[in-house]
Parts: structure tokens; sequence; C-alpha cells
């Protein structure tokens, strides 16, 4: 069969300047830089060092039509940036893709809804910015609108909707897209869990009833497994795997065990002790009260001469707003580790509520000085459901535990 | 099904630096998308604010009463026109204040949509072009303003008046030429932005809204009319009022504006690219 979608050689790399730390230039800053060095005062600019990054490197592969394909890695793997060129977002830096027939992505759900507008007028604004044709959307209204359950609503504003209705009118607009490719990018995770079964029944009908072409993102392997045929692994901005999504899926787990040196970002204390990799062993089905399991490998560095033969670590977990909402210590144990092992292996109760976190960790000595601490060093989500497969009820705190009720 | 798909041919090609062949045609193709962000922008706008048409009317009469006490009272400036002193500033207000306000829109348009920039394709034209359309609305409720000082001072408008579509057009592609600069240079540049309230104040003084251009010496208009909002108020005049028109500065005023439009969309073309990843 002849493909529908054709990948080759596709690359992608951004400048990174390692001076600001800006998204952006400031007219200011590039007006006194230039003042600066018409006056050449005796600091030169040799501070700004400029880097490239290749988010993609020689990325090829096809698509037939009629394949539901998931593109899986870790985060900054290239996922999002392959989803954006295919989108026509961004440009590639080198390669093409060439695409037969109309293309829909879905990156991000209810773009351009705008709080001021009603649920009627937010159904076409968003169906137009994703591409409906005003006669398609009228179309699909009612449709749209069942899907939602929004009914009552459909005349008040959105910024007075609940999260929940905001993501089912949105998801609800996306869904009734017609085109020959979609694409879409971990949409899933949202609403609650009924919702969420909803959803996904919707793009098991769009992809496999209706014969569509889809390319999905997710990090959700569980999800990816039921809902695709065919997998894409990215590793570094390059393509590690491509076939069918069983085999696919595994290479992905198999990349979590690998354990090879990183650059992690070292704020506190002499290193004599270096944590050198912090891995999260099943960063793909954490659900509440489930298993966290962490594993910390670390080496002693003997030029540093001091040596401790007994030490503590400790884990932060930060929210996406940065606060720290969950801190353990491996003292309160009474364990200690030493320099026998080069690895120590945690297996927590997951108390935090579903969301994205950031892990740090760091060693103590026996006084309680800092040997080292390694800040944010890995990114997992929890899952809005807790073990044993019932749906997150949407309660109150970010973290929640059971206790010992009589 | 399969049968269909082998008879179409590559629909889309993405490569690096592909000089778009269909840009334009793309353009065309998302008219629709280009209807409802102008929808979207009105109705939020006059939704947002209930004093929001009240004000857009408030700001230009103000500024007509006290330009007139100002420049006719106080300065004794000519007025060649048989108009009263405030309906001939009212009629430069008209463009000015359409002018300025498509600017000030059309400038911060590109990062004000950033969330649809980064998530969806589309030709990137359509935001800054929606975003001017909004002041036309404004300038439709002070054309109406307009009329009813026209009933006060008892004055019968010019027959010209049906040509005024054409300097609204010219105003329009000038707001526009400039807005498309302003605001991909927006993009990259973000303090850019603080530099705009200062054009849009400073030419409020340059262009003649507060004064005829005629007070302006023959040996200087053509070096004048470089400022394009020149022969946009200097039309509007003729049109209302049936004031002289000095043609020859207007046609100066109207290449400017094409230069400016055509750099304008060069610029923006350019810099098009790379919108998502800057932004």
């Amino acid at each position: 069969m002849p493909p529908i979608i054709q990948v080759s050689n596709l690359s992608k790399s951004y400048i990174i300047s390692h001076e600001g730390r800006e998204s952006y230039t400031a007219l200011r800053d590039v007006v006194s830089k230039k003042a600066k060095k018409i006056f050449s005062f005796a600091t030169s600019s040799s501070h700004t060092s400029k880097e490239e990054f290749w988010a993609l490197k020689d990325v090829s592969f096809e698509v037939e039509q009629g394949d539901r394909v998931g593109i899986i890695g870790r985060n900054g793997a290239g996922k999002s940036t392959l989803l954006k060129i295919l989108s026509r977002i961004t440009e590639p830096t080198s390669g093409s893709i060439r695409i037969k027939g109309r293309v829909a992505s879905l990156l991000e759900v209810g773009t351009g809804f705008h709080p001021e507008l009603t649920g009627r007028e937010n159904i076409f604004l968003n169906g137009a910015i994703l591409g409906m044709g005003r006669a398609d959307i009228k179309k699909h209204f009612d449709a749209i609108v069942d899907f939602a359950e929004i009914e009552k609503f459909l005349d008040t504003p959105v910024k007075r909707y609940s999260s929940g209705m905001y993501m089912r009118l949105a998801f609800a607009v996306a869904a009734h897209l017609e085109p020959e490719i979609l694409i879409v990018d971990e949409v899933l995770a949202v609403g609650d869990a009924q919702f969420q079964k909803k959803c996904l029944g919707k793009m098991e009908d769009v992809s496999k009833n209706e014969g569509r072409t889809v390319l999905f993102v997710s990090h959700n392997i569980g999800v990816m497994k039921h809902l695709c045929n065919k997998g894409v692994l990215l590793e570094n901005g390059m393509v590690q795997f491509k076939g069918d999504i069983i085999p696919a899926a595994s290479a992905y787990t198999d990349i979590f065990s690998r354990t090879d040196f990183i650059n992690y970002k070292h704020i506190a204390g002499g290193q004599e002790i270096r944590i050198n990799k912090l891995v999260i062993n099943n960063p793909d089905n954490i659900e509440i009260f489930g298993e966290l399991s962490i594993s910390i490998y670390y080496g002693a560095d003997e030029s540093k001469g001091k040596q401790h033969d007994s030490f503590h670590f400790f884990l932060l977990f930060y929210n996406d707003s940065g606060e720290v909402v969950w801190s353990v210590f491996q003292k309160d144990t009474g364990s200690y580790s030493d320099n026998n092992s080069q690895s120590v292996h945690v297996t927590l109760e997951n108390i935090l509520a579903p969301g994205r976190y950031i892990v740090s960790a760091g060693i103590f000595d026996k006084s309680n000085q800092f040997i080292d601490w390694v800040e944010k060093v890995q990114v997992f989500e929890v899952l809005p459901v807790f073990k044993g497969g019932k749906g997150f009820d949407s309660r109150y705190g970010m973290v929640t535990s059971t206790g010992n009720w009589k | 099904m399969n049968n269909q798909v082998k008879d179409l041919s590559w629909s889309i090609v993405i490569e690096s630096g592909r000089a778009e062949k269909n840009y334009w045609k793309d353009l065309w193709r998302y008219r629709e998308l280009f209807y409802i962000l102008s929808w979207r922008d009105i109705k939020v706008r006059y939704k947002q604010t209930v004093i929001g048409a009240a004000w857009s009317v408030i700001r230009p009469l103000l500024t007509t009463v006290i330009f007139t006490i100002l420049f006719s009272r106080i300065a004794k400036l000519d007025n060649p026109g048989n108009a009263p002193y405030a309906l001939m500033v009212f009629a430069g207000m008209l463009p000015w204040q359409f002018f300025s306000n498509a600017l000030s829109e059309s400038s911060g348009s590109l990062i004000g949509n950033s969330n649809l920039i980064t998530k969806v394709y589309f030709p990137r034209l359509i935001i800054p072009a929606s975003s001017v359309i909004t002041s036309l609305v404004d300038l439709g409720i002070s054309f109406v303003i307009m009329l009813m000082m026209f009933l006060w001072f008892g004055f019968t408008p010019s027959w010209h008046i049906i040509f005024l579509p054409v300097f609204v057009l010219l105003a329009f592609t000038c707001a526009f030429g400039i807005g498309l600069y302003l605001t991909a240079v927006n993009v990259k540049y973000r303090d850019f932005r603080y530099i705009i309230p200062f054009i849009v104040q400073f030419g409020l003084y340059v262009s003649p809204v507060g004064f005829n251009s005629s007070v302006v010496s023959d040996k200087w208009r053509m070096l004048y009319s470089l400022n394009p909002m020149v022969g946009v108020i200097d039309g509007f005049r003729w049109c209302l009022l049936g004031d002289p028109m000095h043609w020859r500065s207007f046609l100066v005023s109207v290449a400017i504006t094409i230069v400016f439009l055509l750099f304008g969309i060069y610029y923006f073309r350019k810099m098009e690219r790379s919108f998502a990843d800057n932004i």
C-alpha cells in the first residue's frame, strides 16, 4: 500500500544561547550590547556562547493509510517537535515531509477558546481554528453539544463553566473533525474517568472503524497499546525503533533500565559522593496509592579526598507551580547507605494527587550536612486513577492518604 | 477508499525554507477563520467593557474640543474650507483615531494570539488583518457622531462623501502595512511595544489633525506628505467638507502607503517562519 505520510531525513535544530534565560530578546539588550561593542570596554562579549541543539535528527518513517501510529519517547525526545512540524506550526531545518490529504492537528484541547464567549460561540470559533468550515460545524453542531453534555449551558460564557465542562466541550469539537489524517497530542488526559473512557471510545471509533490515519502522542503506554497498531520510538531526536506497537512499547520501557551518566545540576554539598542518575522505574503507571519506584545511582569521587562511610538520601517532589509538596527522608526509616553499593532503591506508596511532578534528590552525611543535591532531575505523571482502577474524584488536596479509621 | 488515496498526489509538502506557492491560496482558503477571528475580536471588545463603545466616542470628541480651542482660538490658525473649525478637526480625527487604534491593535496582535500560533497552522497574516477590522467598528461609531455634528452645525456634507470608502481603504492599508512590520518586530523584541504609544502620540501632532495641512507652506508640502496620514486626512476633509485637495501631495502619500504595505508584507513573511519558535 502506498504511504499517506512520508517523512524523510527530517531534522530540526534550535540555537540555544547560554547567556540569557529569557525566552525572548529585548530590544533594550540588543541596543545596550551594540553600544558596549562600540565603546568596547575591557570585557568582551565572550560569555555569550551559543549552542546548536538538535531536537530532531534524520528522522525517517512512513505511515500507511489507516495506520494508527503511536509516537513514543521520553520528555524531550522530540515528540512535540515532530508533531509541530507535521502540523506546519514550525519549519524543519532540513529534510521533508510529504502528506496526502487534509490534516487536522489537536495539540491542545480548546485551542483559542475565549472565556468571554458562550459555549455556542466557542464551538464555531474553535471549529474554525481547527479547520472546519461553517457548514461542517452546523452539520455537527447537535452532535457536538450532545457529546459534551452541555445543552443547558450553551449560551453561558465558558468562563463560568466548570473545568470538566470546559474540557468536554473542547474535546467534543475536536472529536467531530473529519480530516483524512488526525494528529493528537496527549489530549486524553483530561476530564473525569468516565469522560476519559468516552473520549477513548471516540478515538477508537475514529481510528479503527472509520479507517482514518491517526498519529498519536501519549505517555500512557497502556492506552497506546490499545489504540495504535504501529509505533515510532524517539530518543534524543532520533528514531530508535519503528514497527508494530508492542515491540515499540517494550523498546521504550528498555530505555528506562539503561543507566548512563547524565549531567545533573548539583546545587549543594561538596559532591564527595555524586548522584549520577535517578530513575523512576514505573513512569507509565503511577496511580494514587499505587507504587512509585525510584532508583538512585551514585558513586564516590575519590579525588575530593573527604570520605563518608555512611550517609542517607532524601527526595523532594515539586508540583507544576514549583512548590515542594512531598518530601521523603531515608533516615526516618533508620536505614543508611554506604559505598559498598552503587545504588539505592526505594518503593513508595504514592500519595500525590494526579498531575505532573518533578523529583529532586540529595544526600546528607551523618551530621546532616549536604553531600550532594541534584535539582529537578525527573518528571513524572500521576494518573487520575486510584490503585485498582477507580477514577479520580477531583477531591481537594495536593496529597491524599488513607489513615487508620476506627 | 484505498483507491481514492492512490489517486491523490502529495497535497502537502513540508520542507525547510520552502517558498510556499500556496500561501496566498491558503489565505483564501482560511478566509472563514479570518471572518471568525474578526468577529471574536469585535464581540469580546464590546462585551468586556460596557463603556467600550462609549469610550471610542468620548476620546475623539474631547480631543476635538481641546484642539479646536487650542488651534483655532489660541493659535488662530487658518481654515481654508467653509466648515466650522470643530467640524474640520473632527473630520481629521476620524481617520487618525482609526489609524492609531488599528496600529495599536495590530502591533500587539501576534503576541496576544500566541496560544494559536503555537498550536495550529494557518497563514499568520490573518491575525493582524483581523485585528485591524475591529477598529473599523469604532470608525463606524465615530462616523455616526460626525453625522450628528453635521446636524448640530447645520452643515451639508459635500457630495464627495461617496468617495469616502476609498480613503478608509487607504487608511486601512497604511495601518495594516505598518502594523505588519511592528507586530513581527514585537515577536522578536518584546519591549518594542513600549515605543508604539509614543509613535501614536507623536503622530497626532505631526499629522494635520488639529489644523489644516494648508498651513504648511507649498515649499514643504511634498515633504510633509511623506507622512502617509496627511493624504488620508486631507482626503477625509475633501470628502466630508468639500475642502480643497492638494492632489500632488496626495499621490505622494499613496505611494508611501504602498511602499509601507509591501515592506510590511515582505518583512512579515520573512519572519513568519520563526514565529512559533520565538513567541
